[in-house]
């Protein structure tokens, strides 16, 4: 006789004891990680001696905080995910039920007008309140305004799942245009540059990266390098030779494709960890070599007055040249056209990346990349020269690293090797294999939310209410890194979007059922 | 209706570091023949087959196809001389359906007769037009198996090496893949080289055959001959499954 076994008793039980059990666990651990962390802190005192701070009381907050933590969610949210039987393990999201529950149309109401109230007098507010409850304010009108737009996007997913690279790019050409008409040229300069730009440019790297890692498989610790190259051939070559962007902006991409074959070259032999270590040095000698070849890179001083962009030369954002945009166009003078001008620049760049991904990866050298990074040798004896198609992908994802460069040299108007520390190296590999290593859209989220959400702490201006003036939000951006990525493996262990494209079909038949399409979790 | 040789190896030695695994071997292949290669576990046979492609080089002897010399020649370029593998442990790409699996196998081609040569292997294996868009790796170990032979298959080889087509595989897929073999031996007069534990199945189904043990060559003859030779059913047919 066959017998099923049932253990849906057992979870029905009272999870009261285990959470508490497991609450002191949780407690224990923390206690055992935090004590030498947090409970004590070396520090000097005034006659510069090395004392120790005994900080028992956060000590025990953080350990009380953690063990709360871990009780709710075992005695609550783990029952409470159980029940709705995590249905849709395929999408990660939490079923339909409990989703249409949290976003109801009285509350989606009561979101938009909270919100806009608030933005409507919050020039009036500003005055009235005091700095700390004007913080409130203000977080307040944040967490409306996501919940408002967290409904919207809820209500209208399927549509936007249907259409999402024509919506985000339709988003993204807008966004400059609405910020300003929300906030004026002045008052956009933040959203458009600290924003729109930061998170494009490192869109850009990581697509460009995702070639090299995403496609061929080829694990590439020093990628900075490349845009450290594209960034001085385009500093140096401008400040010499005062050439223009446009000149520029290819003779940059390819001195770092160059150097991509060049880092190629080496390294054909080798794969995995022993290639992460020789590109990772490769980053590092760049690096240095900028620093200490003074006489051509001004050594740690770093480059600085060079040119702006002009638009195609018809008119230029320096406000001293006879067409100056405002002169041209009598405008009021301000910095912010400059920095649209360069957001759309660098939206086009980095559609210029995806557009050349998607192109290659159904083109015979992208489906070569995509083998090779599945199995060198099957690729071989299938007639594939993998020397070329390494070098091809190094060299591929290199020049937009330098195309990047180059924008962030003319951007900033200074290049120094700070910019390029192996730091960026493993914030842009760590967008690549957050957004799934290989996804274009799962990247640009990636992007999104790790460089968004580091520079929204900036905005954070609250946190300043609760932990005292001397916090500074800013700080912790790379603890804020840190728990996306753990929450994100945890949840999503192959990154947002872990699932391939398939390029290949039978040409009589286009359209072929996904259900097949689907990997398996594991 | 055998013509001139295709593949020729001569006194080939191949070696894992210091280990010798070929000891000078010496086999022929004629055009328009199925060769089958039989042996016990470690005797060398996907060592010889992998030493044609070039991975690893031999270092001693010389081999080779259509009357040009493969011997140093790198991996990639023996295979456009069209010469296409099977190989052991099937090597399929796990990631990509089964569809751009023979797309990577017709790529030699440039894709011109991608749509013709996947409707063939369809009709061989109708199991991975069921499978179409399926991902390498998810598989059965069977259906990766005639994914492997139906990869090589898209690259219209002259010449196709098969190490141990039947692993794993059902006995009734086993004749279906064996029966394939013939089909496109006798239509087509694709010439195929194989590598079989399946000692009977391969000798019944081959023109002539060779037998390895440790390194070395030691006997070789028609079909017929080698199922008839008292020390070959001694050794691989008896206690076998025949
Ligand atoms: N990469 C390697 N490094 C070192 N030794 C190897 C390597 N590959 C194979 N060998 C050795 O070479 C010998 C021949 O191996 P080979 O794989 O050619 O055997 P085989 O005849 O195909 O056996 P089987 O029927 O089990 O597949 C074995 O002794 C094996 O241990
Ligand atoms: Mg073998």
């Amino acid at each position: 006789m066959v017998q099923t076994v049932s253990t849906s008793r057992e979870e029905v039980a009272n999870p009261f004891p285990q959470a508490i059990r497991e609450a002191l666990y949780a407690g224990a651990i923390s206690f055992g990680l935090f004590v030498l962390f947090i409970g004590l802190k070396s520090d000097q005192n005034i006659r510069n001696e090395l004392i120790l701070v005994q900080r028992w009381g956060l000590l025990a907050i953080v350990v009380a905080l953690v063990m709360i933590g871990r009780f709710v969610a075992v005695a609550y949210i783990r029952p409470f995910v159980a029940n709705q039987k995590i249905a849709n393990i395929a999408t990660g999201l939490f079923p339909d039920s409990a989703a249409t529950r949290f976003f109801r149309l009285p509350y989606f109401i009561a979101a938009v007008v909270i919100a806009a109230v608030l933005l409507f007098f919050s020039g009036t507010l500003a005055g009235a309140l005091s700095p700390q409850s004007a913080a409130y304010v203000g977080l307040l009108r944040g967490v409306a305004i996501i919940y408002a737009l967290a409904s919207v996007l809820f209500y209208f997913r399927s549509f936007i799942l249907a259409h999402f690279s024509l919506l985000s790019v339709i988003l993204l050409v807008l966004y400059p245009v609405a910020m300003v008409l929300m906030f004026g040229f002045q008052g956009s300069l933040k959203w458009v540059d600290n924003f729109g730009i930061q998170i494009l440019i490192y869109v850009m790297l990581a697509w460009g990266l995702n070639i090299v890692v995403g496609l061929a498989g080829l694990l590439d610790l020093g990628y900075v390098a490349f845009y450290a190259v594209g960034a001085y051939s385009y500093a140096l070559l401008g400040t010499h030779f005062g050439w223009s962007f446009w000149i520029l902006l290819p003779a940059a991409g390819l001195m770092a494709a160059f150097w991509g074959v060049i880092l190629g070259f080496p390294v054909l032999r080798l794969r995995g960890d022993y290639l992460a270590i020789v590109t990772l040095a490769f980053g590092e000698i760049i690096r240095l070599v900028l620093i200490n070849w003074r006489e051509v890179t001004n050594g740690s001083a770093g480059i600085s007055g060079i040119p702006k962009v002009s638009f195609f030369g018809l008119f230029s954002f320096n406000v001293s040249d006879p067409n100056y945009i405002a002169k041209v166009f009598n405008i009021a003078q301000s910095g912010a056209y400059y920095k649209i001008f360069l957001y759309y620049l660098i939206l086009a760049l980095a559609l210029l990346t995806a557009f050349v991904t998607i192109r290659l990866r159904r083109m015979p050298v992208g489906r070569a990349w995509e083998a090779l990074r599945e199995d060198e040798i099957a690729c071989r004896s299938l007639g594939i020269n993998t020397t070329t198609t390494k070098l091809t992908a190094f060299a591929t994802g290199a020049m937009f690293g330098g195309f990047a460069g180059s924008f962030f040299a003319a951007r900033q108007g200074f290049v120094s090797p700070e910019s390029f520390v192996f730091l960026e190296s493993a914030i842009i590999l760590a967008i690549v294999v957050l957004g799934g290593m290989g996804s274009l859209t799962g990247i640009a989220i990636a992007a999104l939310v790790m460089i968004g959400g580091t520079e929204i702490l900036r905005e954070m201006q609250f946190l300043k209410a609760i932990f005292g003036d001397s916090f500074t939000p800013e700080l912790y951006r790379m603890l804020l890194f840190g728990c996306a990525m753990v929450i994100v493996m945890l949840w999503k262990p192959r990154g947002f979007v872990g699932s391939r494209e398939p390029t290949a079909f039978l040409h009589e038949r286009k359209s072929v059922s996904a259900s097949f399409t689907k990997e398996g979790h594991g | 209706m055998t013509g001139k040789t295709l593949l020729q190896v001569e006194g080939v030695e191949t070696y894992y570091g210091n280990i010798r695994a070929l000891n000078g071997v010496n086999v022929s292949v004629k055009e328009g023949e199925i060769v089958a290669l039989i042996g016990a576990n470690g005797a060398g046979k996907s060592t010889l087959m992998m030493t044609i492609f070039g991975s690893p080089r031999a270092r001693a002897g010389k081999i080779t196809f259509a009357g040009t010399d493969i011997t140093e020649m790198p991996t990639h370029e023996i295979a456009r001389l069209r010469i296409a593998q099977s190989p052991e442990g099937r090597r399929i790409f796990p990631r990509m359906t089964v569809l751009e699996n023979l797309q990577m196998g017709a790529s030699l081609d440039n894709l011109k007769h991608y749509d013709e040569d996947a409707e063939k292997v369809f009709t061989l294996f109708p199991r991975l037009k069921e499978r179409i868009s399926q991902r390498g790796g998810t598989l059965s170990g069977g259906e990766q198996q005639m994914l492997s032979i139906a990869r090589a298959l898209m690259a219209r080889p002259k010449l196709l090496l098969l190490d141990e087509p039947s692993l794993g595989l059902a006995p009734l897929i086993v004749k279906q893949i064996f029966d394939a073999i013939r089909v496109l031996n006798k239509t087509q007069g694709l010439t195929v080289f194989l590598v079989e534990q399946n000692a009977f199945g391969a000798l019944k189904l081959a023109t002539r055959g060779y037998v390895m043990v440790n390194g070395n060559v030691t006997m070789s003859g028609t079909g017929k001959e080698l199922l008839a030779n008292p020390e070959v059913r001694a050794a691989y047919l008896e206690g076998g499954r025949h």
